[in-house]
């Protein structure tokens, strides 16, 4: 006689994560009519597949080698300014790839500062395109991930270890293999599988960075077959390889992927006795030191080219602009509408087999149901129109994941702390959405809201395919001012988009904090 | 009429027994040692627990399946009584209507509730900006607007000083008094059940005894009850 108590909220909830499937499902019908999978892969599609996965592959390695020492240097130093480059290392999430491309490309590009310094040695200069550029930007990216995941390893070392290795006086070899390897061992594969993943489907960097037969990712090939060639039948093809390389790997880096870490809460101070040696120090300065310089000098370079160009650029970006801001508020809108029933369906279940809708969005790649949607679209009707919108909804399902996790915990906690409380008064559906949730989940709403519009004003991604000369965002009228060689202009594009995108942040952020009371 | 029909709450190895009715109007304890099963008696009849088997009965009503909003029951809690994103207006209001959709006789009832309990011109505040005493007068305002003939309490006063909870508990007996509601209230002190209630039930061994007449009880406890009382 056991019965299930009613849930107070969740039903509309099955209606969204509904209609997240339809959207995927739906793209993969597209594809699957236009695919011949019969025609079988040709050398370029191999090649994309090794280039796709290779590139993956070193980036995820880099990655993390860097953020070892650096995290390890971060756990066990007191500096000034630590919390702010930790807040920093968090950036990389709302800042728009195409900006830190270009900050990449004057720091590190063919007259950028390093090759200008090389030169005055006499050394030889370093090329930033094909392979390595897109190593590099996406180490760029990633590092401060890998970092943040390994801190956090770090710092979930007791206190009460260290204390017992500073009583044992423990020489730092052993300390090493007492403390910090068993942790390596537990967070480096799961930090390398999340990168690995997260750089299959990436398409801004390779675009930019890419191209040619020897740096194509599957997801720029999609891109170029749409594009160049029209070749629907060939990008169908493509996005199902995709579809099935960066699904399988993120299935199998599920087991081993981390809770990643998208709150602060990571300064928290730990007293530390090891590591005191003078060299330890020196190293651990420098490492830092360095660290901070490769995060830094980009930004900067931005900042300063930025300011130079801005009187540069021509009325059209200001126009793109807009038109960014428009698909941002669109998405954030399209985000809540789904997210937050399906965040308070999935609180309500015990476990979270739900959550893997969710995570459609890191397999699912943009440009693949861009792909899709074309194809059913095309004959109906003319898909052009339907740019900005179709990128606001790809942009929304893609900051789905994020969202679920920031919202689904403190969902989780509200219901169960106020359960009698509601049931006892009868409260639930709209009722108690108004009066329960919205109001204690302020924060992470806001939050939440931030982070998919600075993720989506800064996206370069399906309006690539989509648009026309009259319906740009502000991320692609600056890649083609980039392409124009427009360099100046670019930079002040460039600025502009940074600052809409830390804006937008900034604005939802501090909105949902507002007034909120303890 | 609120009637205990052979009901049977299990929670994993626990279970608890209770086979009686209580008279309406009536005030009564639950009494017992630690982890008897008090709360899980209140919780079960408040409909925060399932039954395993048996029926709960109000007048000739089967309610074993109603959920907890749709009994005719108000209960308080130990904790988490008041939302504190709400104002104490609206805390009250909710046990008017759910969605909070109040017409101008509903406010007035609010504010004649917030005046019965002491806190008249308070309405606006949070419930953080108010002392321990004070939240409970609001959490009480509000079973007053519930307006529902069973009141049930979970020692809800159990974080206030042994001043402010006689004081707490003098105004739940007005106040019931005052709408003629069945009381039913946990407690650990003998004192309390002199003052206040005409019935005990006593819950011990898996079992919660029919409830029987405070005085006569306390005057000649069987012997469970009197190892209990010490």
């Amino acid at each position: 006689m056991a019965h299930r108590a009613q849930p107070v909220i969740g039903t509309t909830g099955i209606v969204a994560g509904g209609f997240v499937v339809a959207v995927v499902v739906l793209s993969f019908v597209g594809l699957g009519l236009r695919a011949e999978v019969g025609r079988g892969l040709g050398p370029s599609e191999w090649a994309a597949i090794r280039f796709t996965v290779v590139q993956s592959a070193w980036s995820a390695v880099i990655s993390v080698i860097c953020a070892i020492p650096l995290a390890r240097a971060l756990a066990r130093r007191r500096f000034w300014g630590r919390g702010a480059l930790i807040t920093l290392l968090g950036a990389p999430f709302i800042l728009p790839v195409i900006v830190a491309v270009l900050g990449l490309l004057t720091v590190f590009g063919r007259t950028g500062w390093v090759n200008e310094v090389l030169g005055v040695l006499g050394l030889p200069g370093l090329s930033i395109y094909g392979l390595h550029g897109v190593v590099l930007a996406h180490v760029f990216f990633n590092l401060p991930l890998a970092t943040r995941l390994l801190l956090q390893g770090w710092q979930s070392i007791p206190a009460e270890r260290f204390r017992l290795a500073a009583q044992l006086d423990l020489p730092p070899a052993m300390i090493r293999r007492t403390l910090e390897y068993p942790l390596l061992l537990q967070v480096v594969p799961g930090a390398a599988a999340l990168i690995f993943v997260i750089c299959l489907t990436s398409f801004a960097v390779a675009l930019t960075l890419g191209g040619g037969p020897r740096a194509t990712t599957i997801e720029l090939a999609i891109y170029q077959a749409f594009r160049f060639d029209f070749d629907l039948a060939r990008a169908s093809l493509l996005s199902i390889i995709q579809l099935v390389l960066a699904g399988s790997a993120a299935l199998i880096a599920l087991w081993i992927i981390p809770d990643f870490p998208l709150t602060a809460g990571l300064d928290r101070k730990l007293r530390r006795w090891d590591a005191r040696g003078g060299v330890q120090r020196a190293l651990d300065t420098g490492i830092i030191a360095l660290g901070s310089a490769f995060l830094l000098l980009p930004l900067m370079a931005i900042l300063l080219a930025g300011l130079q160009g801005l009187p540069e650029m021509p009325s059209v970006v200001w126009k793109t602009a807009g038109n960014s801001l428009g698909v941002a508020v669109l998405s954030i809108a399209v985000l809540l509408a789904i997210a937050l029933p399906m965040a308070g369906w999935i609180s309500t279940r015990r476990a979270g087999g739900a959550e893997a809708i969710g995570l459609i969005g890191l397999s699912a790649s943009p440009l693949m149901i861009g792909t899709g949607w074309f194809i059913l679209i095309n004959p109906v009707a003319d898909p052009v129109p339907l740019a900005l919108p179709v990128t606001a909804l790809i942009n929304a399902l893609m900051a789905l994941p994020f969202a679920l996790r920031i919202l689904v915990p403190p969902l989780r906690d509200v219901l169960t702390t106020y359960d009698r409380l509601t049931r006892s008064l009868g409260l639930q559906g709209w009722p108690a959405w108004r009066w329960l949730v919205l109001p204690r989940l302020r924060a992470q709403i806001g939050f939440a809201a931030g982070l998919t519009g600075a993720l989506s004003v800064g996206d370069l991604g399906v309006i690539a395919l989509f648009a026309d000369p009259d319906r740009a965002t502000l991320p692609l009228q600056m890649y083609r001012l980039m392409g124009a060689y427009r360099t100046e202009a670019a930079a002040g594009a460039a600025l502009l988009l940074l600052a809409m995108a830390l804006g937008l942040f900034w604005i939802c952020d501090k909105g949902g904090r507002w007034g909120a009371e303890a | 009429m609120l009637r205990l029909e052979s009901i049977r709450i299990a929670q994993g190895d626990f279970a608890l027994e209770a086979d009686f009715e209580i008279t309406p109007g009536r005030k009564t304890a639950v009494i017992g040692p630690s982890g008897a099963g008090k709360s899980t008696l209140l919780g079960a009849t408040g409909g925060f627990l399932p039954l395993a088997s048996g029926r709960l009965w109000w007048q000739d009503r089967d309610i074993t399946h109603t959920p907890p909003g749709q009994r005719p029951i108000a209960m308080l809690f130990q904790d988490n009584n008041l939302f504190p994103h709400l104002s104490i207006a609206q805390n009250i209001g909710l046990g008017i209507r759910p969605d909070l959709k109040l017409t101008p006789e509903d406010q007035a009832r609010v504010d004649l509730a917030l005046e019965r309990v002491g806190l008249g011109g308070m309405s606006a505040r949070r419930p953080g900006e108010l002392s321990g005493g004070q939240q409970s007068r609001a959490a009480l305002a509000r079973v007053l607007v519930q307006d529902r003939p069973v009141i049930l309490l979970d020692e809800p006063f159990a974080a206030l000083g042994p001043a402010l909870r006689q004081e707490m508990l003098d105004l739940v007996q007005e106040l019931s008094a005052e709408a003629e509601a069945t009381l039913l209230m946990v407690t650990h002190d003998p004192a309390d059940v002199r003052r206040i209630v005409d019935d005990v039930i006593f819950v011990e061994g898996g079992r919660a005894a029919a409830p029987q007449p405070a005085k006569s009880l306390l005057e000649d406890p069987p012997p469970a009850l009197r190892a209990y009382l010490g």
